[in-house]
């Protein structure tokens, strides 16, 4: 073989294999591979200057150097590609148990988690939201709602007594913290009225109650209140047991038993199997089994007509129940004052 | 109330056991909250009545006495024991059954140990005590679990069956109801049982003896005159005179029974008008009539009116009472006798010497009975009844129960004379029921006999009409048929809460059970459904806030007035407030104006625990509007941040404090993503605010709110530490009054964006808003983004300005830009700048 090839190749094989990274295999192409001025097209333009008997040879010592060195380059390539996809690899590995780095993010109040909750399954049954004001007056929270002073169904409920005057009187009882979210009824009737209704009313109410454990001077309730031309005791207790099932899980039980609103004729309280004790009987549901989710009734006709509805042709029913209680029992709450005590180490632990 | 079941039983025969019973009655409205055993420990082969045959001296021990006792088996027994009621029989004859009854417990029996603080049961054991076998116990009223007491043994009454087991003498169970609502039909032994009858097909049993009710009903005038004065308050007025009664301890079955259902034993004539209201519901009071002859002089005038202004009575529990004129008062002519309905008064009360009493059973207003009861602050088991209405026809049965036993259980001579005036008896009410109406609103195929069966047992007329041929023409299904079926119904006395049709089914209702009603779905119309803007604004906002870090807090509308005062470094005068009338404290007094201070205290009190605060509420603030039925209620959203931007973590973190910008960044990520272009940020001023760090906030025109660092005497005045405080406080509904309409989308351009710095010096006031609003508008459409990348003070620039760099970006929709299009914007925004703002560029 001709002795510059051979001297071509053992240059450019030793020197590919000090090349050990992507740059240096760069310019090791360009020195020997590349097309103008490479040292092997160098050696191909050589040819050319040959006489016509030696080139024969000469072409196949120089395509034999060029297979053999584009051979190895391939294989250096790949070694280099492997090396450093190698290095890559275990060069960076991490400790995967470090804490990740946390978007911040805040939280709904449990709250409004639960009121959410509440919207969402009734929806599915087509009432929507109504809101009323959390001032109201005394014909709204009581008058209406077939409760004229002094009558003993006010004593159901605490009332906190406001005013808007400049000089206000100790003894006025024309405003009042709504003491529940059925003046609501009211309200929604008069704008609807004669369109049937299905809405429920959340909202903020007050008692005259001090603050403890059990008991909360404010805290939220929703109403449920359907109007219409066919409403039915059965359909306030299937509705009822929809809620619990939704609520609560698919197996709870409903027990219906009669009792006393003013504004509702027949008054029923809708009952649960209880969700800790499944009905045996524990602290929470005071060893009855039972716990109460809502008390309830179809409209009295006093106030279906207050609301402008006719009972000889409409009926309907209400429901109210608290907010707060069903997520004192889902989390297992003991104390009320947690919801208004806004203790980011209580609210953070929900949702 | 508690009712004892031994009580009930005298009225309606008890067919189920008392738990299933209790159920019942609780499902049909009647709730029954708990159920007491007296007498849970008492076995019957162990615990008996017994009698005292022989008391003697214990051998060995001054203090203790052996007692030998029958008690029914063939062979009495000895017992050792220190009761102090017994040491009077030592060595008494006591033959012919002239021995004290006991209860007495022989060997395995349970009891309470008598001397232990707590409650602990212990088994009787035979023993010896100072070396006499005592082979039982004779037991005090603690060791059998009754009482306390434990002084001496119980003594129980003298017919008292010897060999009984005490459990079926003296053993009872104890209903204790919460029943809700103003029936006054509820509030006493048989209106309970009246309900248990109905509930378990049963047949209640009076208790009054008809005959009894024959006695003459006119007034007599020669004991006393009845005049009532207000009738409107005083609906009638009964009384009878029984003479010759002699006053002392009520037997001891009466005893038992007022004390198990809550009642306290006084005499046998306050004890016996106490039982006929706890039977039959009907408040009595016994008047002293001696003393009464004595104020008037002679024969008695009674008079109902209402209280002059001024008037004062001392009543039995010895309080002087201001009396109001519209309280109803029982008067004679010398002045006030007793607050009617409520509480008799210590001037003619009853007492050891009384030989005489008028006895008097009335009938009130129950609204007025319950003004009076709320004004003058005074419970009584008279008002709370008489407050939930009573069956105005039983004054007479109430006074002949009554004096039945005065004469039985009060000795002497007793000649009961009636007196009744009743101005304007109650007419009988009658409601035209329709089967239909109590199928429709129940959802259920009630059978009109069983409507019928259960109206009856309540003790309602019932008369059924449009049924022809005895009921086998009508059937159930006849919609609105003028055939079907009608129910004229006849309500008693006693139901005075019933008057509509619902009430009556109600009735049938619960009697039914709801337990027994199938569970349907709503199948009426479903109303036309709307969508609520506000609800969906308030949790969008809700979302976007969390989604930016805040966690939500809920805080109480009635506040502090001094909290707000310190927000707002004035005194805010008290008449821009809702004044609450009544507060729990004078931290409860006035509703909020503001979001803020809630949000300041939720702050102070959570950096005790924690470094960093990011928080918010969305709520309702309450302004007064005289002129207007309701106060304003204005939807508001407050935040605030505190404490350094990043929470301590293993990987470098900002610790810059959290600042106005770090708000101002979230009220833009909030207007972005409610969409609100049109947003205007300016200087703004609040008293909470750091002067210099607030801005006020403009959304298409209207002022939404200011966003600012909290001012730093408002910080020392909440005792936060000092460190910046971000606040904010926005106007939901004008944040929100653009809400909710969706904007077409912005084309997107595959032409190639051009890249272009911008920096320009100009004056330290010039605002950067203006400078970019001044870019964006000299760059129009073609300038699809604008950055602020620098603010730069000092070297090259001259004092009192500032240098501002941008970075922009031109594209247009259809074309490549071309440096020549580019140079031509830029020239015109450089211009712009120059003419407007006297900016130069950066060199």
């Amino acid at each position: 073989m001709h002795e510059n090839l051979v001297a071509l190749r053992e240059a450019a094989l030793s020197e590919l294999a000090a090349a050990v990274d992507a740059e240096a295999l760069e310019a090791w192409r360009i020195k020997y591979l590349s097309r103008k001025g490479g040292a092997l097209s160098e050696a191909v333009k050589a040819l050319a200057a040959l006489p016509r008997e030696e080139r024969p040879v000469y072409g196949q010592a120089v395509n034999a150097v060029k297979a053999a060195i584009e051979a190895a380059f391939a294989k250096r390539q790949e070694q280099l590609k492997a090396a450093a996809l190698e290095a890559e690899l275990s060069g960076s590995a991490i400790d995967v148990t470090l804490p990740g780095r946390k978007p911040s993010l805040g939280r709904l109040h449990v709250t409004t988690q639960n009121l959410r909750q509440l919207y969402a399954i009734f929806a599915e049954m087509g009432f929507q939201v109504y809101d009323a004001p959390d001032v109201e007056t005394d014909d709204y929270n009581f008058g209406l709602l077939n409760i004229p002073p002094y009558h003993p169904a006010r004593d159901m409920w605490d009332t906190f007594w406001v005013s808007q005057s400049a000089t206000p009187q100790p003894t006025e009882r024309s405003l009042v913290m709504r003491t529940h979210t059925s003046p609501g009824q009211i309200r929604v009737m008069r704008e609807r009225c004669p369109e049937p209704i299905r809405v429920i009313l959340p909202g903020k109410c007050y008692r005259y109650e001090q603050i403890t454990a059990r008991s909360e001077h404010q805290f939220y309730q929703m109403e449920g209140l359907a109007v219409g031309k066919n409403i039915r005791m059965t359909d306030l207790i299937g509705t009822l047991q929809q809620f619990a099932r939704r609520m609560y899980g698919a197996g709870r039980r409903l027990r219906v038993r009669g009792s006393y609103f003013p504004f509702t004729e027949p008054s029923i309280e809708a009952d649960m199997d209880c969700i800790l004790c499944g009905g045996k009987g524990c602290g929470v549901c005071k060893y009855t089994g039972w716990l109460e989710i809502a008390g309830a009734g179809m409209v009295h006709p006093v106030v279906l007509r207050n609301g402008g509805y006719d009972p000889d042709i409409y009926s309907g029913f209400a429901f109210g129940m608290g907010v707060e209680r069903p997520a004192m029992l889902k989390y297992k709450i003991n104390d009320i004052r947690y919801f208004y005590g806004n203790d980011l180490r209580f609210l953070e632990q929900f949702g | 109330m508690k009712i004892p079941l031994s009580w009930l039983k005298d009225y309606v025969d008890i067919t189920l056991p008392v738990e299933q019973l209790a159920e019942r009655l609780t499902l049909a409205g009647l709730e029954v909250e708990s159920l007491t055993r007296i007498g849970e420990l008492w076995d019957r082969d162990k615990i008996f009545v017994g009698q005292i045959l022989a008391v003697t001296r214990h051998p060995d021990a001054d203090r203790l006495v052996l007692a030998r006792v029958a008690y029914g088996a063939a062979e009495p027994l000895t017992v050792v024991t220190g009761a102090p009621n017994l040491y009077p029989y030592v060595g008494q004859d006591l033959s012919g059954g002239r021995g004290p009854k006991v209860a007495f417990a022989i060997a395995g029996a349970r009891l309470i140990d008598g001397h232990s603080v707590e409650r602990k049961v212990v088994t009787l054991k035979a023993g010896k005590i100072r070396g006499v076998v005592s082979q039982g116990m004779v037991c005090s009223e603690k060791e059998l679990d009754l009482s306390d007491e434990h002084e001496g043994i119980l003594i129980l009454p003298a017919d008292a069956p010897v060999g009984m087991p005490l459990a079926d003498y003296l053993g009872d169970i104890i209903l204790e109801f919460d029943i809700k609502g103003a029936f006054g039909h509820l509030q006493c032994v048989v209106g309970i049982a009246r309900e248990i009858a109905a509930l378990t097909g049963q047949t209640l049993r009076h208790p009054v003896p008809p005959d009894y009710l024959a006695t003459p009903r006119v007034p007599d005038a020669d004991f006393a005159g009845i005049v009532i004065r207000d009738p409107d308050l005083c609906l009638r007025y009964s009384a009878a005179l029984i003479e010759g009664v002699q006053v002392g301890p009520s037997p001891y079955w009466m005893q038992q029974r007022l004390i198990r259902a809550g009642m306290r034993p006084i005499n046998n004539i306050v004890d016996i008008t106490n039982y006929v209201m706890l039977e039959i519901g009907q408040p009595l009071h016994a008047f002293d009539y001696d003393l009464l002859c004595q104020r008037a002089g002679g024969r008695p005038t009674i008079i109902m009116r209402r209280a002059y202004p001024g008037e004062h009575l001392v009543t039995l529990d010895g309080v002087d009472r201001e009396l109001d004129p519209d309280m109803l008062m029982i008067t004679d002519t010398a002045g006030t006798i007793a607050v009617g309905g409520v509480m008799g008064g210590a001037n003619t009360e009853v007492s050891d010497r009384t030989s005489t009493v008028l006895l008097e059973a009335a009938n009130f207003d129950f609204l007025s009975i319950r003004r009076t009861t709320q004004l003058l602050k005074l419970s009584s088991e008279a008002g709370a009844r008489f407050g939930k209405r009573v069956d105005p026809e039983l004054t007479v049965a109430a006074l002949a129960r009554a004096g039945q036993l005065m004469a039985e259980l009060a000795g002497g001579t007793v000649r009961p004379v009636y007196g009744d005036v009743y101005p304007n008896p109650a007419s009988e009410k009658t409601i035209t029921l329709a089967p239909n109406y109590v199928n429709r609103l129940l959802g259920i195929e009630v059978p009109v006999p069983e409507m019928v069966r259960i109206l009856r047992a309540l003790e309602f007329g019932v008369e059924e009409v449009g049924r022809q041929g005895g009921g086998e023409t009508s059937r159930q299904g006849e919609e609105g048929d003028s055939l079907s079926p009608c129910l004229f119904v006849t309500v008693p006395t006693h139901r005075q809460d019933v008057t509509i049709p619902a009430d009556l089914v109600e009735e049938i209702g619960r009697v039914y059970g709801y337990d027994r009603m199938p569970h349907t779905l709503l199948q009426d119309e479903l109303p036309p459904q709307r969508r609520n803007l506000a609800l969906e604004g308030e949790e969008k906002v809700r979302d976007v806030l969390v989604g930016c870090g805040l966690t939500e807090v809920i805080t109480y509308s009635m506040i502090d007035r001094r909290d707000e005062a310190r927000l707002m470094r004035r005194e805010v005068p008290s008449q821009e407030y809702v004044t609450v009338l009544n507060p729990l404290s004078s931290e409860r007094a006035h509703l909020r104006r503001t979001l803020l201070p809630g949000l300041l205290n939720t702050a102070r009190a959570n950096l005790r625990f924690t470094e960093r605060v990011a928080i918010f509420e969305l709520g309702r603030v309450f302004y007064p509007r005289p002129a207007e039925t309701l106060p304003a209620e204005l939807r508001r959203v407050s935040a605030l941040l505190v404490g350094p931007r990043e929470p301590v973590g293993w990987q470098p973190r900002d610790a810059t404090p959290l600042g106005f910008f770090d708000l101002k960044g979230v009220v833009e990520t909030l207007l972005a993503r409610l969409e609100l272009k049109e947003a205007i940020w300016e200087r703004g001023e609040h008293p909470a605010m750091h002067s210099g760090r607030t801005a006020r906030l403009l959304v298409a025109g209207r002022e939404v709110g200011h966003i600012g660092e909290l001012h730093p005497l408002v910080r020392v005045a909440f005792d936060l530490p000092s460190q910046p405080v971000a606040i904010m406080e926005l106007d939901l509904d004008a944040l929100l009054a653009d809400w909710g309409a969706a904007a077409p989308m912005t084309e997107i351009s595959n032409q190639p964006p051009v890249y272009e710095d911008l920096a320009v010096v100009v004056d330290e006031a010039v605002p950067a808003a203006q400078v970019a609003g001044l870019i964006r508008q000299a760059g129009g459409k073609l300038l699809v983004d604008l950055r602020l990348f620098d603010v730069y003070r000092g070297g090259q620039i001259p004092a009192g300005k500032k240098s501002l760099a941008y970075s922009l970006t031109f594209q247009a929709v259809d074309r490549t830009l071309t440096d020549e299009d580019t140079g031509k914007l830029r020239v015109r925004i450089v211009g712009r700048l120059a003419r407007e703002l006297n900016a130069t560029l950066r060199a």
